[in-house]
């Protein structure tokens, strides 16, 4: 099979790198081991929201330079602080066109809600989920939160508590619709994703209406778990009309509603730009001419191998298989590329669970132009991004979502400028 | 490791993923869902048998969960493997009918207009129902006058003179009901220089058995089509093809991960029709001509789920757009319910209906002339659920030849 670029991952990094790549003409596939971290979005993309030394930051575009000063291995080095604004505002526009809608600028971190009814800095949300600008309290003084009887991925006690803490009126109502008491009959089936399923249908969503109709009292803003729908991404603005009020909806335990419709929208995306998306295939092997990989071999695909002049590696972290920790080291499977990690397994963890973690740095290094490196050596037409990469904490310093799309895109730009 | 280890359930950390994307529990609340009935039933059944739940028979054996794991856990035959090994349900006459194809067909073949006749007519369909509780709103496939195999050995000549050669495994399908596929595959194969051979003696593939419970005699049966598959491959270089998407699934994986059958030696020469075609095009080996005066035609694919599984949707796809006359759109890839005989059963049949309502949506939506699929109980479905023709892209590659 020929194409211009293979992609091995189709989360959310090789996904935005083959849209890039596949929207300029280049015949792109994507093989995809099984679905992507995308299953536990927040419903928000983190950007930039605190320095690697722990400092909070308010607007990444200009904090990226000091990031860069403090963390000289961090990715967004890679990308350099002179691009790394226009890149992020053309990730948030590439998800718009992918029909993602977000709000959120580059310039300035607003907030969003955890599940645990905490605010957190982001950069991009979801429309329709909520946010505020505020660093300590929602747009509203009032709200009525609704969840689902029976639904347990969705602590109203932790969100109430929490609203509450920030000054905010929280009553707490449950529905329950005749499909929902049926997805109810198999507990360990009353998640996230079937209850959505259960709001793709009009009836149902118009069941709902009337309930919130009749249930809301006299407060600012409605608000709901993240399971108004898969297909559908109107619900919240029709509940929001008949409601005559803002509605707006707060993200779940896994799986992530949000992170399912994102996915299935990028790889629509991906395909009607003329890409192959290949789901549940694993790579194996590769062989290489010189200091360039010549083919690439997968399990489904066996003796019939991918051939491309470019490559890109996205397989992700430790919970993709992307890096695969053992007792002596921490490695990349598939080509065995270097991997900055500390030899004294000792220094992977810190005791105390919530600090800083430095397993969490550990990945794949690269040279500036992202080309992995085999024994010190860059691999020419071999690209590595997104949370495989070396040199940066998600967790702690919220970039993980930045660094996904913005080494995919600096990695497409690269490819497209040889 | 994760491709060849059998029971891989420690290997689930518990993700939720492949409960997104089960056709079955979406549809059924009785189904526990891939989660429950695979790794985590798992757990509780290697502690004490009893711990098994006759529910399992709920799933579909779609493989979608598999395909969704991004842990590699072979969900789908972690729980085909516990109903084999746990479940007391004894398969009774309509377990038996419905997974025997080959017995059935070669009954049904001689006689095939009395029997079309008798099988659509109402009557008949509701005793069906009542006594056999096979479902009276499904539409049963055709039987064709005369089976595939008896035209083939007319053609044994004709087919030996090409210089290279291949083994066609057929399928019941293209047997009894629809040889006019197989005509089309020889013809395709004959227009790329190559002459096709049946095999030393072919069995129904027996996927319709083991989801029936019916073990013993599908091991039987797969012992008989691998001694034939070896012969074929070993003894006489020549590779398997196929062109239903569940045989050639079933041949190359379930044998070895359900029945427990070596199927190492030949299991990377038994291969979908598509895939082998692909590799002598795309290679330059061998080449099609196509008819310049075809009129267009708007084609809808659709990916049937153990073709999702063995993640080759893309030769057949290929071919497809390689046709000049064929507009192509490619459907999402989402389950059309049937699963072969499960939604024949009367308690299946609305959840088997439910789970293909999506996808019978976008075919009527695609605005397509016709549906092309490699799966024949797929067609069945769609044909009876939807307003569209169903063909297999072989047969849509055979109509546009020169």
């Amino acid at each position: 099979m020929k194409f211009d670029s293979v992609i091995v991952g189709g989360g959310l990094a090789g996904l935005v790198c083959g849209i890039r790549l596949a929207r300029a003409g280049r015949r792109c596939a994507i093989v995809s081991s099984g679905q992507s971290a995308l299953h536990f979005s927040s419903g928000s993309f983190d950007l930039l929201n605190a320095l690697p030394d722990g400092t909070a930051v308010t607007n990444p575009a200009e904090a990226v330079a000091e990031t860069i000063r403090q963390a000289p291995e961090h990715p967004y080095a890679k990308i350099g602080a002179e691009r790394f604004a226009a890149l992020a505002d053309e990730a948030a526009a590439l998800l718009s066109e992918a029909g993602v809608a977000t709000e959120g600028t580059t310039a300035r971190n607003h907030y969003r809600v955890t599940p645990m009814g905490e605010l957190k800095a982001t950069w991009l949300t979801l429309k329709g989920y909520v946010r505020s600008e505020d660093t300590a309290t929602l747009p509203w003084r009032s709200v009525a939160l609704f969840n689902a009887a029976g639904f347990l991925d969705f602590y109203t006690k932790f969100l109430a508590d929490g609203f509450q803490r920030m000054g905010v009126a929280c009553e707490v109502h449950t529905f329950n619709l005749p499909a929902i008491e049926t997805i109810r009959k198999n507990p360990s089936e009353m998640r996230s994703a079937n209850i959505a399923r259960v709001f793709d249908r009009e009836e149902h969503l118009e069941a709902l209406t009337a309930i919130l109709r009749r249930e809301t009292g006299a407060c600012e803003a409605v608000l709901l778990p993240a399971v108004l729908g898969i297909d559908r991404y109107d619900a919240v603005e029709r509940l929001s009309e008949a409601l005559g009020r803002p509605v707006a909806v707060v993200a779940t335990l896994p799986p992530s509603v949000p992170g399912i419709q994102t996915q299935i929208r990028l790889r629509r995306c991906f395909q009607q730009a003329g890409g192959a998306y290949m789901l549940g295939d694993t790579a194996v092997r590769y062989e290489m001419q010189g200091d360039r990989i010549a083919a690439l071999y997968t399990n489904n695909h066996g003796d019939i191998a991918f051939e491309a002049n470019d490559y890109v590696l996205a397989t992700g972290s430790y919970f993709s298989q992307g890096l695969v920790a053992a007792m002596d080291g921490v490695r990349e499977p598939l080509f065995g590329l270097d991997v900055a990690c500390a030899a004294d397994r000792g220094a992977w963890y810190d005791r105390d669970l919530f600090a800083a973690q430095p397993f969490e740095t550990f990945g794949v290094r690269t040279d500036d132009a992202l080309h992995g490196l085999l024994e010190g050596r860059p691999v020419e037409n071999l690209r590595v991004i997104g949370a495989g990469l070396a040199g940066f904490n998600p967790v702690k310093e919220g970039c993980g979502a930045g660094v996904s799309m913005l080494t995919a895109l600096e990695a497409a730009r690269r490819i497209l400028e040889k | 490791m994760t491709e060849q280890s059998e029971n891989n359930f420690e290997q689930c950390i518990k993700c939720t993923v492949c409960t997104v994307y089960c056709p079955a529990a979406a549809a059924n609340p009785l189904y526990p869902g891939p989660k429950q009935a695979g790794p985590d039933g798992e757990r509780l059944r290697l502690k004490r048998p009893e711990f098994y739940d006759e529910a399992l028979k709920y799933c579909l054996n779609c493989k979608r969960c598999e395909v969704a794991c991004p842990s590699n856990v072979r969900i789908g035959d972690i729980i085909q493997l516990a109903r084999i090994k746990f479940s007391r349900k004894k398969p009774g006459l309509r377990e038996f009918v419905l997974a025997n194809t080959d017995l059935v067909g070669s009954l049904s073949t001689p006689l095939a207009p009395v029997v079309n006749a008798t099988v659509a007519w109402k009557p008949v369909k509701l005793i069906m129902d009542k006594v056999m509780r096979i479902d009276h709103r499904r539409t049963f496939p055709k039987y064709a006058f005369g089976t595939f195999e008896s035209w083939m050995r007319r053609q044994r000549a004709a087919q030996a003179a090409f210089p290279q050669q291949v083994s066609y495994f057929h399928g019941c399908y293209v047997n009894y009901n629809n040889p006019p596929l197989g005509r089309d595959f020889v013809k395709v194969m004959n227009a790329l220089g190559y002459g096709v051979q049946l095999l030393g003696k072919e069995k129904c593939c027996g996927v319709a058995l083991i989801s029936n419970g019916l073990i013993g005699q599908a091991k039987r049966q797969a012992k008989v089509n691998i001694a034939s598959i070896r012969e074929a491959v070993i003894g006489r270089n020549m590779p398997v093809l196929g062109t239903s998407s569940t045989c050639v699934f079933t041949l190359r994986d379930e044998y070895q991960h359900l029945l427990g059958i070596d199927t190492s030696e030949v299991r990377d020469r038994i291969e979908l029709a598509t895939r082998y075609i692909y590799r002598l095009l795309s290679s330059g080996e061998a080449s099609l001509r196509f008819r310049r005066d075809a009129p267009k035609l708007r084609v809808a694919y659709h990916t049937p789920c153990h073709m999702e599984k063995l993640g080759w949707s893309y030769y057949s796809i290929e071919l497809l757009k390689m046709i000049p006359s064929v507009e192509l759109t490619v459907l999402d890839s989402q389950c059309c319910g049937i699963a072969g005989t499960y939604g024949f059963k009367k308690e299946n049949y609305e959840t088997s209906q439910r789970i293909g309502e999506g996808l019978f949506r976008q075919i009527e939506a695609s605005g397509c002339d016709l549906v092309a699929t490699d799966c024949e109980t797929c067609k069945w479905q769609i044909e009876m659920s939807t307003s569209k023709r169903v063909e297999h892209p072989l047969s849509i590659l055979a109509a546009a030849l020169e």
